[in-house]
């Protein structure tokens, strides 16, 4: 696998020497489905930098300074609204999937506790 | 490595349907966990949020749950198997520090520098004994010491399959045990997460350090494949 040209250039990417950084597993989900939708050219990194640069403008204009912590909530929040915008998907089906999701893990403690009693 | 996973995926996809039924069961047997566990086992709004959109993404065929994997194990550096086989690489060179890591893993990680974020338990492969860990009830996974699961590892069929034979389960993988080989199975919780030490290849007395931590695979310390030697 290459790394994309678009990618080497969006600013402040997480990174050390050898790539990109991650806290979290949903982080570098994000990010692959990022690169993915690119590499498929289902998007094109420069309407992912714009749409990328636009949330995090917001994200400073609300106040917060950001030193890279939230920089992949601003990625999901970016490509949720970039995939609905191409029509890829609607908001409604992003959301009815994670209240699916959030059931099932409700459903899921509560089975472990019943277990552990 | 992709032409291995992929095979892996397409033996697993053929027992999914009567898997799940059996992961239930599982989940229901294994259940020993407290209510302030249960409250630290629920998500972040950001990581349901991300798996929804994998899930509705790939339902409208769009992405490939596989490729993400791909790209996640390319590009992750800080959290990934290099870190475990630190760990696994530095029990072979000194006996004292495998003692330590066997009795007391977040001690011993905690040595090299290695960050944790949940409690670990270092399980020891040995001539009689295999171990091999699973998450029967979701995909508990020590990702901070071995990167993100393989696909496999998260797909119902090696969940249920594992707990209920792991023999045929390791066969499938490629790795054939004795019959006088025990095997136990670790099932991962959002508390305690498992890591393998794999027996050291023979043939690698000379070997440093560094040497010997690019022996060691991820599959190793899942127990999913033993170290072959490499001469």
């Amino acid at each position: 696998m290459i790394i994309p040209d678009g990618l080497a250039e969006l600013r402040l990417l997480p990174r050390d020497e050898e790539g990109p950084v991650f806290a979290e597993p949903w982080q570098a989900q994000v990010f692959a489905v990022v690169v993915r939708l690119a590499e498929t050219g289902e998007l094109t990194w420069k309407e992912w930098a714009d749409r990328l640069g636009a949330v995090l403008r917001e994200a400073e204009d609300r106040g917060e300074f950001d030193t890279g912590e939230r920089y992949y909530e601003h990625w999901l929040t970016a490509v949720e609204r970039l995939v609905v915008e191409k029509n890829l998907t609607g908001m409604e089906d992003l959301t009815k999937e994670g209240e699916e999701i959030r059931e099932n893990d409700h459903h899921r403690r509560e089975h472990q506790l019943e277990g552990g009693a | 490595m992709t032409e291995d996973k992929v095979s892996r995926r397409e033996f697993l996809a053929k027992t999914s349907l009567a898997a799940s039924t059996a992961v239930a069961a599982a989940a229901t047997a294994t259940g020993q966990v407290g209510a302030q566990e249960v409250e630290e086992y629920a998500q972040s709004d950001y990581s349901v949020r991300a798996k929804a959109l994998v899930s509705v993404l790939t339902k409208k065929n769009l992405i490939d749950p596989t490729e993400i994997d791909e790209v996640i194990e390319f590009y992750e550096t800080r959290v990934g198997p290099h870190i475990g086989a630190r760990l696994v690489a530095r029990s072979w060179v000194d006996p004292e520090f495998r003692e330590r890591l066997l009795s007391d893993a977040n001690a011993a990680a905690t040595e090299l520098g290695i960050e944790r974020r949940r409690d670990l338990v270092a399980v020891a492969n040995t001539p009689q004994v295999h171990n091999l860990v699973v998450c029967t009830l979701c995909s508990c996974y020590p990702w901070f010491i071995l990167g993100l699961p393989p696909t496999w590892y998260k797909d119902a069929p090696y969940r249920a399959r594992a707990v209920i034979d792991p023999r045929g389960v390791l066969k499938e993988f490629g790795t054939e045990l004795d019959e006088g080989v025990e095997v136990r199975v670790w099932d991962s919780t959002a508390e305690v997460r498992y890591i393998v030490i794999p027996v050291r290849p023979q043939g690698t007395d000379g070997m440093t350090e560094g040497q010997l931590q690019a022996l060691v695979t991820r599959d190793s310390m899942i127990g999913a494949e033993r170290l072959k030697s490499p001469v």
